[in-house]
Parts: structure tokens; C-alpha cells; sequence
């Protein structure tokens, strides 16, 4: 089932008097879900990742603008109707209950000509428990568990009514570092399995790469970018973009664009065809750095940390934003450790400019 | 560490005096007055030893008419009063304009002093041979016979008196189920809402289980408290209750000590004594029940 958000809006009314104007938590989202995708909805905290999935879920009505579910016109549709599954961060699964009656919950709500047979309901809520690998703590009660199985019986019980929609609002958040990367592979073999148009919120931009199809990164209620995850790290469209997604994240240096070539400090270090002369933003990958012995960047050289298969090299500048520059290298690439400075080449593709005032891309001519 | 032991016995000191003298002592007192057939208190001599006492009391008319009285009491107040409660908490967690004015209007019958609340109820159903009173006015109204709820029939009287306790322990009730619907975590109603729970079944499969724990606190010091009703009877009927029929086994044991009748403290302490074996066994039971419901 894809989903379309048209213009979609929410303004929260503001009760605080001391500062002015209301929230807006959601600003005119125009986008669509393909239908069997995993979309990964991803921005800092307070950026209205949670508003935007409870209008498509239902819980919040929309100021403005109208959700389709494929070329159903949901907008007015009370969440019960929607055929949505939802999983909350802390899970919401009822203490009382055990995990079968947790899952077969949403099954005995059916009425009318949808009523099931007690067998059905238990023959589909074994399927969903077996989907997710919770066959054996069906007779538990969710005080009982991990958080990692607790949240396997969510996602079970959003499952088991096989909703149009599976939406996930900060799943993960709970978890230990590596029950998260666990679980999110779960999440995806599920997604895969059931072919569910699925929305996944979180602030975790790797959580968000890594199981996505595609990404959208919003900021103050503000679509930034949308597209798959590959494509939005390799071209971000402004700086927020680039420096939310990716770690290490980007260097930020102060440059400037003169006869079409970018100078940080007084060095040339890149060609900028097509560019006219400005202050920009020059942000650049960590994997963006080639140490050369004629490299035109020259910084101050801090350490070098070996991490397995690739090196970091930790290094300064006074034009950097941050005052570490992180840069990654293959190991085989020879650095003079002994030196104070290490000078390195940038990779063009690697490199992003963006305007001073605004932030957005600059894109100069290849 | 040993010196640690005698420490927290040293602090412990003031309370255990405390409450041994005017809780253990006079609980072990009650218990051998009960058994002391024909004790005088001016003279503190007795008989002899034996079950005289409870024999006496399990006999006399007032006894068993308190003990009905009390029994009747109990089975219409606890589940009514708590049942209403739970409505009116639950509507009460409904509303959002003026929750808070409606809150505090439910609370203040419990701030209010239960002899005033009585002499209203009695302005309210008395009849006298002036005047009908108001509840009598309505019944009038709508075509029915007037009656003395205060002075006549036993089932008015009771009737009265149960409306009055129920009056009485409402609003603490209501306070303690509104805090606790208010203190279950929104999200189950929102994933109850997703799944499109009926709300009839939102209530009795979720609320009801997440504030059980509330509700049977609540049954258990309602059976305590009623069985141990005796003022808001006074409040209503005066102090001669037995006249009135109207009698509790707590106001039994008063008047045995000191009413009219007293000077019988063995007498007292029996009745004593058959309230507590009786409130004893209603709680065991009640605690039975909720270990095996309440989790
Ligand atoms: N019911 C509400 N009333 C008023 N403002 C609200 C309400 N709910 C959310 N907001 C505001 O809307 C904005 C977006 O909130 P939202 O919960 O969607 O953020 P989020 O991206 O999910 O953040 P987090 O990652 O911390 O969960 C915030 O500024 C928040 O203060
Ligand atoms: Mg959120």
C-alpha cells in the first residue's frame, strides 16, 4: 500500500505566553511511500519525526493537508479504520496479559463479517509469533522478558491484524548497542518477509541508512531530503543534510570561492568551475581526505588511531569548524607520524560546498 | 554490629512503649475481659472463667439486630459506593474543561464534619408533624406516599442510612481511582485505539486491570470501615439506637461500656472480639481473592 502525504501540516496552538507563536511539529509534507518499502524518517529530537507518524497513524488529526493509503483518501478516517499497525518506543504491550493475549488483543476487536474463529485467531497469532522468533515465550508476560524480546512482541502484535501500514516510532531507543543492531536487521528480515509498506522513526542516522530504502531527513517540521540513503550521503542538498548523516560526520571548513578556485585559509584546494566568487561552507567526508606530501590542506597533525582495516587520522585547523578533523585512510597509505603536519588532497566527490547564508548545495560544473 | 542491633532497638523504644501501652496492653486486656464471667469494674473481681460472655451476647436481640444491621450496611455500601466511585472517577478523567472545580466538588463531603452532613440528611428526609421534608416533597410530587425515613420504617430507615455512608466514603474513593486512572501510561489507550478496541472493552480489559490494585485496596478498607460504622447511625438516629433498631455492633459495644444499659465491659469486649474475628475473615478472604486477580 503506498502512502501519499499532500500538503500535510500540523500546527500545535501554543500555550506557553511568554514565548510567542504556535508549533508547527509538521510543515506541508509532499511526499510518497512506495508501496513495500522500508522508509526511514530521521531528524533530531524535537523535529516532529513522532507528529508526522501520528498523522499518517491517525492519533493526530492533520491542520491541513490530506494522507492518502494508496488512493484511499484517509485524511478524516479515526486511526481504528486506518488498518494501521503501530509500535510505540516503550512498546505499550499490556503488563497483565500474557504475550498471547498481547498478540491475539487486536484479533478479538474484529466485529461483524471480520469476527474470526477462536482457531484462526490462534493459528494467526502463532504465525506472527513465529515471524518474529517468540514461539517459546508466548505463556510469558512482558515484565518477564528482555527489552529485545518486548519488542519483537510489539511488532507481532502490529503485525497479526496484517495491517496496510507498519509504523515504528523510535523502536530501538531502548535497546543496548548491540540488541539494536540485532533487532534492526530483524526489523528489516520482517519488513522483507511481509512486503509491509513500513515508516520507521529514529535520531540514529546509521540506524536509519542502514536498514532504509529510502530516508527522508527532516528538521523543524521541515522535509530536508529525500531518497535512498546511499544517494542523500553522496549529495546531501544543504549542510544540515551532510552533517546529520555520516559518522565520523563531515569537516566543516570556512572557505572561500576567488577565480573559481575554493581557498581554505590562503590555500587553493579544489577547482570550482562554474562558481562565482563567495564565502561557503566547504564540507568534506572523512574519507574525503587523501594524505599527499604535496597536498595543498595542510594541518596540524594530532594522531593517528588504527582501527582495524582502515586508519583515522586526527588532525586540526583553524578554518575547521569543529576543532577536530576526523580523517579515514586506507592502512596501507603511509603518514609521517613524526611530523607536526600532515597535508592532504581533497577528492572532489567527497568534498561538498554550500552557501554561507543560506546553507544550500552549491554544485560546481564537472 | 551488635552494637548496631541495640541502637535500633534504643530508637525503636518510644514507639514500642507507645504502642504497647495503648494498643497490646488493652488488646490483651479485651481478650481476658471476654473470657471473665460477671467482672466488676468498681470492685475488679470476677466469677469465674469461661464463655458465659460470648454465649450472653450471641443471644441478646440487640446483638444479632446490630450485627444484621451491620451486615446489611456492609453488602449495600461497599460494592455501591465503589462502583459509583469508579464511574465518577472515570467520567471525571473524561472531562477536560473545570476538571479540577469537579474534582474538588466531589472531594468536599469529605472535609465536611459527619454530625453536619447528618443534620442536612435529616432536614432532608425528616418528617415531622409540621412538615414533610424534601425528599418526602418529591416523593408527593410524583404521586407517592410520604415517609419517615428517620422515625419509621426499618427499610427507610436503613435506606437512609446506607445513602448517608455512602455519602460519607465516596469522595475518598473517587480521589483515589481518579489518581490512579490518571497515572496509566497514555500509550496503551492509543495502541488500544489502533487496534480498535470497543470502549467497553478498553475499560473492563485494560483500565479495570491496570488500576485493580487500587480497587481492591479500596473494597478491603470499605468492608474494615463499614463494619465499624457507628457515628454517621448517631448522626442520623441520636444515641439510642437500639430503640431505633438501629443499631451497629460497634454501637452495641459502646453501649454496653457506657450507654444506658452499660457498665458490662466483658459483654463490650466479647462483642468486641466477634467483630474482629468477623473483619478478620472478610479480609483474609478478600486478600485471597485479590492475589489471585491482582497482579
Ligand atoms: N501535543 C502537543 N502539543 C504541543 N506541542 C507539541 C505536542 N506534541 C509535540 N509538540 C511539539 O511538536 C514538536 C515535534 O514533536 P515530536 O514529538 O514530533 O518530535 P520528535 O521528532 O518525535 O522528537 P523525539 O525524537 O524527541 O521523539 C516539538 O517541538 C514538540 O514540542
Ligand atoms: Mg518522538
Amino acid at each position: 500500500m503506498k502512502i501519499v502525504l499532500s500538503h500535510l501540516t500540523k500546527i500545535f496552538p501554543n500555550r506557553n505566553k511568554k514565548v510567542g507563536g504556535d508549533v508547527v511539529a509538521v510543515s506541508d509534507f509532499n511526499f510518497t511511500i512506495p508501496d513495500g518499502k522500508l522508509i526511514g524518517l530521521l531528524g533530531p529530537s524535537g523535529c516532529g519525526k513522532s507528529t508526522a507518524l501520528n498523522l499518517i497513524c491517525g492519533l493526530e488529526t492533520p491542520t491541513a493537508g490530506k494522507i492518502f493509503f494508496g488512493d484511499d483518501d484517509v485524511t478524516d478516517l479515526p486511526p481504528e479504520n486506518r488498518g494501521v499497525g503501530f509500535v510505540f518506543q516503550n512498546y505499550a504491550l499490556y503488563p497483565h496479559l500474557t504475550v498471547l493475549q498481547n498478540i491475539l488483543f487486536p484479533l478479538e476487536n474484529l466485529r461483524g463479517e471480520r469476527k474470526l474463529s477462536r482457531e484462526t485467531m490462534l493459528a494467526k497469532a502463532k504465525e506472527a509469533a513465529h515471524l518474529v522468533q517468540i514461539d517459546e515465550l508466548l505463556e510469558r508476560r512482558p515484565g518477564e522478558m528482555s527489552g529485545g524480546q518486548q519488542q519483537r512482541v510489539a511488532i507481532a502484535r502490529a503485525l497479526v491484524k496484517t495491517p496496510r501500514v507498519l509504523l515504528l516510532d523510535e523502536p530501538l531507543s531502548n535497546l543496548d548497542a548491540r540488541l539494536r543492531l540485532q533487532t534492526r536487521e530483524e526489523i528489516r528480515r520482517i519488513q522483507r518477509e511481509t512486503q509491509i509498506t513500513t515508516v520507521f522513526v529514529t535520531h540514529d542516522q546509521e540506524e536509519a541508512m542502514s536498514i532504509s530504502d529510502e530516508i527522508v531527513v527532516m528538521e523543524s517540521g521541515v522535509v530536508q531530503q529525500i531518497g535512498p540513503p546511499q544517494t542523500v550521503y553522496d549529495d546531501p542538498v544543504n549542510l544540515f543534510v551532510a552533517k546529520f548523516l555520516g559518522t565520523p560526520p563531515v569537516s566543516v571548513f570556512s572557505g572561500e570561492i576567488r577565480a573559481e578556485m575554493l581557498y581554505i585559509g590562503d590555500a587553493p584546494v579544489l577547482e570550482a568551475k562554474g562558481l562565482r566568487d563567495q564565502a561557503v561552507w566547504a564540507g568534506i567526508r572523512p574519507e574525503g581526505f587523501v594524505p599527499s606530501p604535496e597536498g595543498p590542506l595542510c594541518c596540524r597533525l594530532t594522531g593517528v588511531e588504527v582501527m582495524g582495516r582502515d586508519r583515522s587520522v586526527v588532525a586540526s585547523h583553524p578554518s575547521c569548524q569543529s576543532p577536530e578533523i576526523r580523517a579515514i585512510i586506507p592502512a596501507e597509505t603511509p603518514v609521517d607520524t613524526a611530523s607536526d603536519t600532515v597535508r592532504f588532497c581533497l577528492k572532489p566527490a567527497k568534498t561538498h560546498l554550500f552557501s554561507r547564508e543560506s546553507g544550500e548545495r552549491l554544485r560546481a560544473a564537472v | 554490629m551488635h552494637k548496631n542491633k541495640w541502637k535500633a532497638w534504643l530508637y525503636l523504644l518510644p514507639a514500642i512503649v507507645f504502642l504497647g501501652f495503648f494498643l497490646v496492653y488493652p488488646l490483651i486486656d479485651v481478650f481476658v475481659y471476654s473470657f471473665e464471667e460477671g467482672y466488676n469494674s468498681a470492685s475488679e473481681t470476677f466469677f469465674g472463667v469461661g464463655l458465659y460472655n460470648y454465649r450472653y451476647v450471641l443471644r441478646e436481640p440487640f446483638f444479632l439486630q446490630a450485627v444484621v444491621n451491620t451486615f446489611i450496611l456492609v453488602i449495600i455500601t461497599v460494592p455501591v459506593s465503589t462502583g459509583l466511585a469508579l464511574l465518577i472517577s472515570a467520567g471525571l478523567n473524561h472531562i477536560t474543561p473545570l476538571k479540577k472545580l469537579f474534582q474538588t466538588i466531589y472531594f468536599l463531603p469529605y472535609v465536611t464534619n459527619t454530625l453536619a452532613v447528618g443534620l442536612v440528611f435529616m432536614v432532608l428526609f425528616k418528617k415531622t408533624a409540621y412538615s414533610d421534608g424534601m425528599i418526602n416533597l418529591l416523593i408527593r410530587l410524583f404521586g407517592g406516599e410520604s415517609v419517615d425515613f428517620i422515625d419509621g420504617p426499618y427499610w427507610a430507615k436503613m435506606m437512609v442510612t446506607c445513602l448517608y455512608t455512602i455519602w460519607i466514603v465516596m469522595p475518598f474513593k473517587v480521589l483515589i481511582l481518579t489518581s490512579a486512572l490518571a497515572s496509566v501510561n497514555p500509550d496503551y489507550y492509543k495502541a488500544a485505539r489502533v487496534d480498535a478496541t470497543p470502549p467497553w472493552r478498553v475499560f473492563t480489559r485494560i483500565t479495570l486491570p491496570m488500576i485493580s490494585p487500587m480497587i481492591f485496596y479500596l473494597v478491603i478498607t470499605g468492608f474494615i470501615g463499614a463494619f465499624k460504622a457507628y457515628s454517621d447511625e448517631v448522626a442520623l438516629f441520636g444515641v439510642n439506637l437500639n430503640a431505633a433498631n438501629m443499631n451497629t455492633i460497634v454501637g452495641y459495644v459502646y453501649d454496653m461500656l457506657y450507654g444506658d444499659s452499660g457498665g458490662y465491659p466483658s459483654y463490650a469486649s466479647a462483642a468486641a472480639l466477634i467483630l474482629f474475628a468477623i473483619v478478620l475473615t472478610i479480609t483474609c478472604i478478600n486478600l485471597l481473592i485479590s492475589r489471585r486477580r491482582v497482579r
